[in-house]
């Protein structure tokens, strides 16, 4: 209603949210599915299995990056949030 | 003993510790300071609950044991901490919107706070716990005893059992001191809170401490410390893919569920933005703590001598070395997980004991409702008090009956799978508005049967509690009933079958009771409420706390109650108490009064409910009452505004109705008026026409011709003026523009006037007068009231066919009014014509004399005028018109 809200400029602004909130749902999936990836590596090689090195420097790896991601997307999602009018969020 | 002294007398000290921190921080929340306790770290660490001695001691003997799986146990909570948008979000709001107050709590009122779920939920957490309290329990007592074991001189062993007693009653004291230092309407425990921020610092620096001790100063370095690993006997990845995946699950699903963690990650939490920081925090709080776990355990399994246990790596690692200064930082960890844990967990379960078993007990037993408030405080008190003890004792009970053997290494995941089974019912009741209480009762029925058969009980040992034929041959000797095969899933992992059968069945059983029952309205109505809470509280809620602030009120209370009004009633106060500007303190009284205030604008109730929710800092937030009051004012306003606009338009649309009305009337009346005059005025004008035309165009007109044509004409001028005339009367009568010339005279004298000025003579009309009854007098507009008489009688005159023809006229009284009735004695007027002859330019055919129809409307006017009337008086011999009059008041008293 009020004029000074730029139509375009909203509407970018709660695209990005929403997207940002689709990450954020979509983060634990990936995940999860990467938690799974060194179960796949355990019939490979003549050895028989991996080492558990590799499979530590993997695995905490990806925790790293996972805590880094959802640490920008959760920041974004705050900032993003502040600005937003109070309702008309949402779904 | 020297270290066991010293190690008591840090312990002691370190717990004094505590002590003041909890102190500090309870009294910091309760003089409104401390905003540092309200932090998001400080809540990030107040997760790390979940980091238990089992965790800090036990993680690395799981790594000595079978390598990297370990870190499942943590990778299961970050996958839930980083995909906190799903279900933690939906959790806490749902927390601080229906003021929940345990899992049990959050449970039973999804279902339509139904307390026989909540009685259920709290024996499966009771039961699902008090283990491992023991085994916190035990490894504080085990670490003790690692000590001892370090004096050569050994005489003394301190006896295990009398260290968990003491522990346990260290302990309770604590988590009774600020666990139930108020019956908080949202249960938070800053004190605990913040001693549990402080432990969680002090077992990570522990763990990180031992873990470079091992790295760097045994190992002596990165890459030899990876030497060390590879060439240990955990250096291959061989984990079962069921065990990974499902211990990953499990560990999701616990963290969800467990007591514990609930209480400190809803119950507790201040703010919902403190997920936000949560969502990474906690997740790099976690690697951390097992960053370090796999070299440990490497290390331990090469230098330590065969057959220790790789459970006190940890700690027998720094002792081994002569670094007793690093072993005591690496006890104080282990004893701040058991201690966090214990204390945490005894809070959350004595909450669900004493809410949802000792106090509905009580209440029923005393047979009275909850109406003297400061006694129900009490009991509540101190039925928390007791639960607390309880579940401690419980856990310590459980400790002593089971010998602290190696049965209790396994009892943390069994008991993860415990508590797993609330997770169909409660992420069913966040999601799924179909869930009802019955499907949950099922779900949770048949998770715990199968839990406690495939798990629990065979997990005391072959015939400790389970025959042993029963878990070779099934129960009955059914085989497919085997509780480690159970319907013949035969060789799968105890755990992960166990987990695999309850989970599904568990899920099955309330998806299916959902799906088959009908819900009460209290559920249905609240299961509206969970799921769609993010319809319902729009805003995230950041402000809280147990203090009112004035401010806020201000600000609403301007909104409702206007701005200059709110200002003058907050300086009023706050003058009161003696301070300066508009802010007082939000004492009782003030907020009474403010209450009264706003309830005269909103009502009582929204008032009411407006300023608890500000001062009890619940879960609506100001933002929202902001908005309420806002809107209410706005209503307000706008709802005044209309209804004094649709006055004012009903009052118009009624007054153009009647105009309308009055207009068609007009319009109608005009077309009639209209459509006779013309006909009235074009007879003559057309026979004046003709007649002027002939005596123009010709020429040989005889003189008598021309007299009689020019006395037609004549005749013919005289009617249009008498019609104009006529006319130009009855609109002075009709318009009310008549002014009455009133005067006195004698009835008959003004009969005589009529009867002469009609035109009455000797063989034309006969008339027969009452000269007696005549000798009335009359005061009133004599002259209007003779047009009348003349009138009538020149009617008679003209129309009466009687042969020959009499008039007579009549006087008399009837009922109080003078009448009187001119009867001829002609055919007089047919009924059906008797209804229109006082309308205009009505004429009874044409008859020998051309009127213009005009007379008797005229004579009805002026009776109107006169107060008087003039009507046709039916079954008479002839024509009868009767006049009435109002007699004069001294006649009438006569």
């Amino acid at each position: 209603m009020s004029p000074e809200r730029g139509p375009v400029f909203l509407a970018r602004r709660t695209y990005r949210r929403r997207r940002l909130a689709d990450a954020a749902r979509l983060l634990p999936i990936v995940g999860t599915v990467l938690i799974c990836i060194p179960l796949l590596w355990q019939g490979e090689g003549a050895s028989g299995s991996t080492r558990t090195t590799m499979a530590m420097f993997y695995i905490f790896g990806l925790w790293v990056i996972l805590a880094t991601i959802a640490g920008i997307i959760s920041r974004h999602l705050r900032a993003a949030e502040n600005k937003e009018p109070p309702r008309g969020a949402g779904s | 003993m020297a270290i066991l002294n010293v190690l008591a007398l840090v312990c002691l000290l370190y717990v004094v510790f505590l002590f003041a921190v909890a102190f500090g921080a309870d009294r910091a929340a309760r003089h409104g300071r401390g905003k540092w306790l309200r932090s998001p770290y400080v809540y990030t660490l107040s997760l790390s609950i979940y980091c238990t001695a089992w965790t800090f001691y036990g993680a690395v003997g799981f790594a000595a044991r079978s390598g990297l799986e370990y870190v499942t146990i943590y990778l299961g909570p970050t996958l839930v901490m980083i995909g906190w948008w799903w279900t933690l979000r939906k959790m806490v709001r749902v927390g601080r919107s229906q003021r929940i107050t345990s899992i049990a709590d959050l449970i039973s009122s999804r279902y339509g706070k139904s307390n026989l779920l909540a009685v259920f939920v709290t024996i499966l957490a009771v039961i699902g716990v008090t283990p491992y309290i023991a085994l916190q329990l035990q490894s504080v007592t085990l670490s003790f005893a690692a000590f001892s074991e370090t004096e050569q001189a050994g005489a003394a062993l301190p006896d295990m059992q009398s260290t968990a007693l003491w522990v346990a009653m260290g302990l309770t004291l604590f988590t009774i001191l600020f666990g139930t230092r108020n019956l908080d309407a949202n249960e938070r425990h800053h004190g605990v809170v913040m001693a549990i921020a402080v432990e969680a610092v002090v077992k990570l620096c522990a763990l990180l401490a031992v873990g470079v001790f091992v790295v760097w100063g045994l190992s002596g370095g990165v890459s030899e410390t990876l030497a060390r690993i590879d060439a240990s006997e955990i250096a291959r990845f061989e984990v079962p893919g069921s065990r990974w995946i499902g211990l990953t699950m499990l560990s999701a699903a616990a963290f969800l569920c467990l007591p514990r963690m609930f209480q400190v990650m809803v119950v507790e939490n201040e703010d919902e933005d403190h997920l936000r920081t949560a969502a990474w925090a906690f997740p790099a709080y976690l690697m951390l703590m097992s960053l370090f776990v796999v070299p440990i355990a490497a290390v331990g399994l090469d230098v330590m001598p065969i057959g220790a246990n790789p459970d006190l790596f940890v700690l027998t690692l720094p002792l081994m070395a002569g670094q007793d200064g690093l072993a005591i930082l690496s006890f104080l960890g282990g004893f701040s997980s058991a201690t966090s844990m214990v204390i945490v967990a005894a809070i959350a379960l004595s909450t669900m004991v004493s809410n949802h078993m000792v106090m509905p007990i009580w209440l029923h037993f005393t047979g009275g409702s909850a109406v003297i408030s400061g006694d129900v405080r009490h009991v509540a008190l101190l039925a928390r008090r007791l639960s607390i003890a309880g579940v401690v004792f419980l856990g310590y009970l459980y400790f002593r009956v089971t010998g602290g053997g190696a049965a209790l290494a396994a009892i943390g995941l069994i008991s993860f799978a415990g508590v797993a089974q609330f997770l169909p019912a409660l992420m069913g009741g966040l999601f799924w508005r179909g869930a009802t209480r019955t499907g949950a009762l099922a779900g949770l029925g048949v998770g715990f049967v199968l839990w406690q058969y495939c798990l629990f009980l065979p997990s005391f040992g072959p015939s400790m509690i389970m025959p042993q034929a029963v878990l070779d041959h099934g129960l009955f000797g059914l085989s497919w009933l085997r509780p480690q095969a159970l319907f013949g899933a035969q060789d799968m992992d105890p755990l992960v079958h166990a987990i695999m059968w309850s989970m599904v069945l568990n899920t099955g059983a309330f998806v299916l009771a959902s799906l088959l029952s009908f819900p009460q309205p209290i559920e249905r109505l609240q299961g509206a409420q969970f799921v769609n809470v993010f319809d319902h509280s729009s805003t995230t809620g950041g402000w809280s706390g147990g203090m009112a602030q004035s401010e806020d009120l201000l600000i609403m209370s301007q909104r409702i109650m206007g701005a200059t009004e709110a200002q003058a009633l907050f300086a009023q106060a706050a003058r009161r108490q003696g301070l300066v500007g508009y802010l007082p303190e939000p004492s009782p009284d003030f907020l009474q009064e403010l209450e009264r205030e706003l309830s005269g604008s909103v009502g009582a109730a929204t008032a009411h409910a407006m300023i608890s929710q500000i001062v009890g800092g619940a879960a609506v937030s100001v933002e929202d009452l902001m908005a309420v009051a806002d809107e209410t004012a706005q209503i307000m306003e706008y709802s005044s505004q209309l209804e004094a606009q649709s006055q004012e338009l009903a009052r118009t649309a009624r007054q153009l109705r009647q105009a309308n009305e009055k207009l068609t009337q007009i319009s109608v009346q005009k077309d009639g008026f209209l459509s006779q005059i013309s006909h009235e005025l074009r007879t003559p004008m057309t026979s004046i026409r003709a007649f002027s035309e002939i005596l123009r165009d010709t020429s040989d007109l005889t003189a008598e011709e021309k007299s009689k044509y020019s006395s037609i004409i004549h005749d013919e001028a005289v009617r249009l003026t008498r019609l104009l005339d006529d006319l130009l009367d009855l609109s002075v009568l009709e318009n009310g523009q008549l002014v009455l010339n009133t005067q006195t005279g004698l009835l008959s004298d003004l009969l005589d006037r009529a009867e002469r000025a009609a035109g009455v003579q000797v063989g034309t009309l006969k008339v027969e007068r009452d000269r007696a009854g005549e000798m009335r007098e009359l005061t009133t507009d004599l002259d209007r009231l003779a047009q009348v008489f003349i009138n009538l009688i020149a009617n008679a005159r003209k129309y009466c066919d009687g042969d020959p023809p009499v008039l007579s006229i009549r006087t008399h009284e009837v009922e109080g009014r003078l009448v009187i009735d001119f009867t001829d004695n002609g055919s007089g007027i047919p009924s059906e014509k008797q209804a229109v002859i006082f309308e205009k330019f009505s004429r009874i055919g044409e008859t020998k004399a051309g009127g213009a129809g005009l007379g008797l409307a005229i004579c009805r006017e002026i009776m109107t005028r006169l107060d008087g009337s003039v009507s046709y008086l039916p079954g008479q011999k002839g024509a009868a018109f009767r006049v009435s009059l109002p007699l004069p008041r001294r006649m009438a008293a006569q």
